[in-house]
């Protein structure tokens, strides 16, 4: 019996390219697929340097660029053990299809995360979703028709833009500063835009921790945000991925559970308290909007992992979850520490950077006559890798800017890492003093070289900039 | 049956662009019956070629490495035959400022430059020289690194001010650095194989402001015009200049000359040539080919006939 398995496929299945007389590949074929594709592709942005942050990822690479939660110390042991429980007492539950919205006894585990930074929500009210990013995927999905607003920090979530972009949406950002976004200028914008007879669909925000900036919303601008939104019947798409990872100050409520807070969509996600591989994530809301939300759902995968969500409720069964997440803040907080003194040592005074009271990011302000992305490349022959600031932008700003990850590598990794890319900061500055001190001699015209950092122009975050600096304000806390 | 090596990847900036120009070679090789084996190329190039033993190593690397002659040199040294041009030709193209001293000294037109090394601007105080570079060049200034192919570093200074920011962007990629006059026009890619021009391509972004490394690789971003529309005699100049090129600067195999077509003047420059182009599905040297009646298997199965050791 001869079995030609060409044949045997099924129609409209993928055909290897690989092996066997395939079809002549031609370049035309270009121009034939271009010619099909939907018109959003042509604003769908991957990241604008995917291609060097590929090259983040070598082996020989000190990487500073990732968002990734260090996985290493979660208990070998304990992960077997949940995992064989979950294989011998739910066979066919794990290997099965759930509910949309996710199962109840993982949604039991949800709440109590929520309880855990003072939310108090019901089980039955909670969205599972596979991972935080499909929250912000299906709230664009539910509110975003081509050419809506949607407002979001600057800098934002760099994550979160192919999302935006991909659903066409007009990006509007708004600047952060150390008490998070600006509320006065996010009014004015509001306002603006409404002389324009346009209302955004959402706001978007990661108040606590920011991801890139690692500034985190004040309580004031918090009951602001929420009475500005309730008052213009908007939305707020509040992303807490870190919220529970602080390492010093005082824990401030989320703005789901302000008053006021019905007009917020709530996401989560167990990514940086348990692990992103798991990809489980979730979402509390108006109940009209995340009914709308699970219909969306259906239509994109079904259902998160049953396995997973199975694997996760075991977990939460086996003991103290809490545990390993202080586990991991007394990790990050040592790393953070780390890097901040590694900062103050090797950054010169004309670079400025956030203190993140948690989360997992550092966002780092140099000279604007820097380019990142730029710098990168430079950073990369010292085998060395951040991410450019221009990723959290969508109109060219950050480019003098970067984000720096204290959790993804160790301390020793941390100092050097940030001692090479200091160095290469150091090698431009100079460069660039040398090429200006002449130009500015020849030329009077030309404006002179910041000697101290122009604030409004060196710090897209606007932050004051001498407390932030080397030996100085908060920066140089005892470890 | 040919056993052939297909080194893709590397350490270069452009290492994402190679494994794409390197899968697709691979899997024409396969189609053509060869008997194809991939390596991403690193430390352990030389065990890995003794081990495979190739008959032929196809070199699809773009950048560092690949395309400056350094993998030639070792291929060389090992005796194994390579597709595309010599060491020579090789580090002759990928320093833009050696290519273009020789299309002057051959007499082919090429944007009006000046290059430097940071040893220049540190050591030799080359910028006090900048006000009157830039007074030759004239504003706006094309600021790019000698040895960085897709555009990755290029900068357009705008007004002195712009200069000191853009060298060091440029500095950034490598030790040396060129101002070039801005040839405002049309971007032309004239392709050849085995010294045979191929029809002239024109890039014509939909949105960027230049062909930038982006709208290079991402399919829709660019459209493409194959043949170009050009004048006729423009068209037959264009292609008599990349042959040109290619014989100054000595390739073999296949190459793809970039040239700039500036309506207002007629005239035709020559930017650089490529001894290694790409071979991705946006690629122009397999578009140029495949308007030629040279589809991309056929293309791929003369490359490595024209190997040599």
């Amino acid at each position: 019996m001869t079995i030609d398995d060409r044949d045997a496929r099924t129609p409209g299945e993928p055909r290897t390219m690989t092996s066997g007389p395939g079809p002549r590949q031609t370049s035309r074929d270009l121009e034939r697929y271009a010619g099909l594709f939907a018109a959003r592709t042509k604003v769908m942005k991957s990241s604008a340097m995917r291609d060097l942050m590929a090259l983040t990822e070598r082996s020989d690479i000190i990487s500073l660029a990732g968002g990734l939660p260090d996985t290493s110390s979660f208990p070998a042991a304990s992960f077997a053990a949940i995992m064989s429980s979950v294989a011998v007492d739910s066979t066919a539950r794990s290997l099965q299809y759930g509910p949309t919205e996710g199962l109840t006894v993982l949604k039991r585990c949800i709440a109590e995360v929520m309880a855990e930074e003072g939310t108090f929500v019901d089980a039955d009210d909670v969205l599972v979703t596979t991972g935080g990013q499909q929250v912000i995927d299906l709230v664009c999905k539910t509110l975003i028709d081509p050419g809506d607003v949607i407002i979001a920090e600057a800098p934002t979530y760099p994550g979160a833009v192919p999302t935006f972009c991909s659903y066409q949406a007009e990006v509007v950002q708004i600047s952060l500063d150390e008490d998070g976004m600006r509320i006065d200028e996010l009014e004015a914008t509001l306002d603006r835009l409404a002389a324009e007879g346009r209302r955004p669909k959402f706001i978007y925000t990661v108040p606590t921790f920011q991801n890139p900036g690692g500034t985190t919303m004040s309580m004031p601008r918090r009951r602001r945000l929420v009475e500005v939104v309730r008052e213009r019947e908007l939305l707020v798409l509040e992303d807490n991925p870190y919220g529970l990872l602080r390492y010093e100050g005082d824990p401030l409520p989320t703005l789901y559970s302000l008053e006021g807070g019905d007009f917020v969509i709530y996401l989560g996600t167990f990514s940086k308290i348990l692990s992103p591989g798991v990809r489980l994530g979730w979402s509390v809301g108006p109940r009209p909007v995340l009914e709308k939300m699970n219909i969306g759902k259906q239509a994109s995968d079904l259902c998160s992992s049953s396995l997973t969500q199975l694997f996760v409720a075991a977990y939460f069964e086996s003991g103290r979850w809490q545990d390993y997440v202080n586990s991991l803040k007394e990790i990050y907080r040592r790393r953070r520490d780390v890097m901040l003194d590694s900062l103050a040592e090797s950054f010169g005074p004309e670079c400025t950077w956030t203190h993140p009271q948690g989360g997992l990011f550092i966002w780092v302000t140099l000279p604007e006559y820097i380019d990142t992305t730029d710098l990168l490349a430079r950073a990369l022959d010292e085998h060395v890798a951040f991410v450019p600031g221009r990723s959290a932008f969508l109109d060219g700003r950050g480019a003098n800017a970067m984000r720096l990850n204290f959790s993804g590598v160790g301390e020793a990794e941390i100092r050097e890492g940030v001692r090479r890319i200091g160095e290469v900061v150091r090698e431009q500055v100079e460069l660039y003093g040398t090429l200006t001190g002449s130009l500015r001699a020849i030329e009077p015209t030309a404006e002179p070289a910041p000697a101290e950092p122009d604030a409004e122009l060196a710090d897209v975050l606007h932050l004051p900039a001498p407390e932030r600096r080397r030996g100085g304000g908060r920066g140089l806390r005892e470890g | 049956m040919t056993r052939v090596a297909v080194l893709k990847g590397g350490r270069s900036l452009e290492r994402q662009v190679s494994l794409k120009s390197g899968a697709r070679v691979q899997d024409a090789l396969e189609r053509l019956g060869h008997d194809v084996i991939g390596i991403d190329v690193g430390h352990d190039l030389v065990t890995r070629l003794r081990e495979v033993a190739p008959d032929v190593s196809f070199v699809a690397l773009h950048g560092r490495d690949g395309e400056d002659g350094t993998v030639q040199e070792l291929l060389e040294a090992l005796g194994i035959a390579y597709t595309g041009s010599g060491v020579s030709a090789c580090i002759r193209c990928a320093d833009k400022v050696i290519a273009k001293h020789h299309m002057l000294d051959a007499g082919i037109p090429t944007p009006d430059f000046f290059a430097f090394n940071e040893t220049a601007f540190k050591e030799l105080g080359a910028a006090d020289a900048l006000p009157a570079i830039q007074e030759r060049l004239e504003f706006p200034i094309v600021v790019k690194p000698a040895g960085q192919g897709s555009a990755l570093g290029i900068k357009f200074a705008a007004t002195a001010k712009d200069v000191p920011g853009a060298l060091v962007a440029a500095f950034s990629y490598g030790d040396k650095v060129l101002l070039e006059r801005h040839i405002p026009g049309r971007d032309l890619a004239v392709s050849l194989l085995d010294r045979e021009v191929l029809p002239v391509v024109e890039a014509v972004p939909r949105e960027e402001d230049f062909y930038d490394f982006e709208s290079r690789y991402e399919i829709g971003r660019t459209a493409f015009v194959c043949p170009a529309e050009l004048p006729e005699g423009v068209t037959a100049r264009a292609r008599e200049l990349a042959l040109e090129v290619w014989d100054a600067l000595g390739c073999r195999g296949f190459a793809r000359v970039d040239l700039m077509y500036c309506e207002e003047t007629g005239e035709l420059t020559v930017l650089e040539a490529n001894t290694v182009p790409g071979m991705t599905e946006t690629s122009l040297l397999p578009m140029a080919a495949d308007e030629a009646g040279i589809g991309f298997d056929a293309l791929i199965g003369r490359i490595v006939d024209l190997a040599h050791v």
